[in-house]
């Protein structure tokens, strides 16, 4: 099977394992693939080279008719996500391939790409990590708030990029450099080393450093 | 869920004596000394079991010269050679802190039979 550098899955939890040193080592458990090839664009037709990428299920009642007929080419129902993943070879591949997690190996080092756990509207002191105002003191009703904002007469106006609060979380996340501890070729589940971005069963994007 | 305990499966020690909180045991860790690796012995009783699974921990308490010494191992880890259960304790909870303020004789722990 041809080289391809990242594949999508799902974040099942947390838990630990023990190296051979007898260290415990903290472990996301990610269940990788299997993912379809839903469509194979070349730099001919596309200007440039990538595969675009199935994974999950979705409800044939619950998808567009555009979305069906996209997906059914691959002929494995609706997925619930695609993604384009850049490859070098796109000969390689084929409309309709299962890609699993093989590609993966104890050691190698991975992006992941997820959509953060969702904050809500959070206050400075938890989105920017503010110290706020005093318990006491006289400080009355502001024991969280952000402060001053700014300065006075120049430029008379708050400073673009100024850390306030606002929406926080629920926005994709890149972490970079993870190692993968173990991997499970039968189930297709790869062990990275500590935690990434998302809830249980949120879908991850995993790919090659 | 599943998949998870699953993963912890493996990583669980089938040798390990069932024991309580109470209980005296000699636990022989191993230290390793550069290139050598030795074991030693820290005996002392249970003062808690805590978690459960290959994340379950227990810690020991012994007095040493004078001076209350406690240490937490995971049950499971591989760095503990064996655990021996030298007496079993008849105690009437599961974790036992007030043992931290008794001192001389009243820090004892009745054995069964």
């Amino acid at each position: 099977m041809a080289q391809i550098q990242g594949l999508l899955g799902t974040k099942i939890g947390m838990t630990q394992i023990f190296s051979e040193l007898g260290e415990e080592i903290p472990v996301t458990v990610v269940k990788v693939g299997p993912c379809t090839v839903v469509q194979v664009k070349r730099d001919q037709t596309d200007g440039y080279n990538a595969v675009q990428l199935g994974y999950g299920e979705k409800k044939l009642q619950l998808a567009t008719k555009p979305m069906i007929g996209h997906c059914t080419k691959a002929g494995k129902g609706v997925f619930r996500v695609l993604r384009e993943v850049r490859v070098d070879n796109p000969d390689d591949f084929q409309v309709g391939d299962q890609l699993t997690a093989d590609l993966f190996a104890t050691g190698d080092l991975v992006m992941v790409t997820a959509k953060s756990k969702g904050k809500g509207f959070a206050g400075p002191m938890k989105r920017w990590g503010f110290h706020g105002a005093g318990a006491s003191h006289g400080v009355h009703k502001v024991h969280r708030s952000a402060g001053s904002v700014g300065t006075s007469a120049w430029p008379s106006r708050v400073w673009k990029g100024k850390k306030m609060a606002g929406q926080m979380g629920n926005q994709m996340v890149t972490m970079k450099n993870l190692t993968i501890v173990g991997v499970r070729q039968e189930q297709g589940i790869v062990l990275i080393k500590g935690g990434i971005p998302g809830s249980k069963n949120s879908v991850v994007f995993i790919r090659k450093v | 869920m599943n998949q998870i305990e699953q993963i912890e499966q493996d990583f669980l020690r089938m040798d390990i004596p069932p024991f309580k909180a109470g209980d005296t045991v000699k636990v022989h860790v191993k230290i390793r000394e550069g290139e050598k690796e030795r074991i030693q012995i820290f005996q002392g009783f249970v003062l808690r079991r805590q978690g459960e699974s290959n994340r379950e921990t227990f810690t020991v308490r012994k007095v040493s010269g004078g001076i209350g010494v406690e240490r937490t191992f995971p049950v499971h880890t591989p760095l503990v050679d064996k655990i021996e259960v030298v007496a079993r304790g008849r105690v009437r909870r599961a974790k036992l802190y007030y043992m931290r303020s008794l001192r001389g004789k009243a820090a004892r722990i009745k054995t069964i039979r």
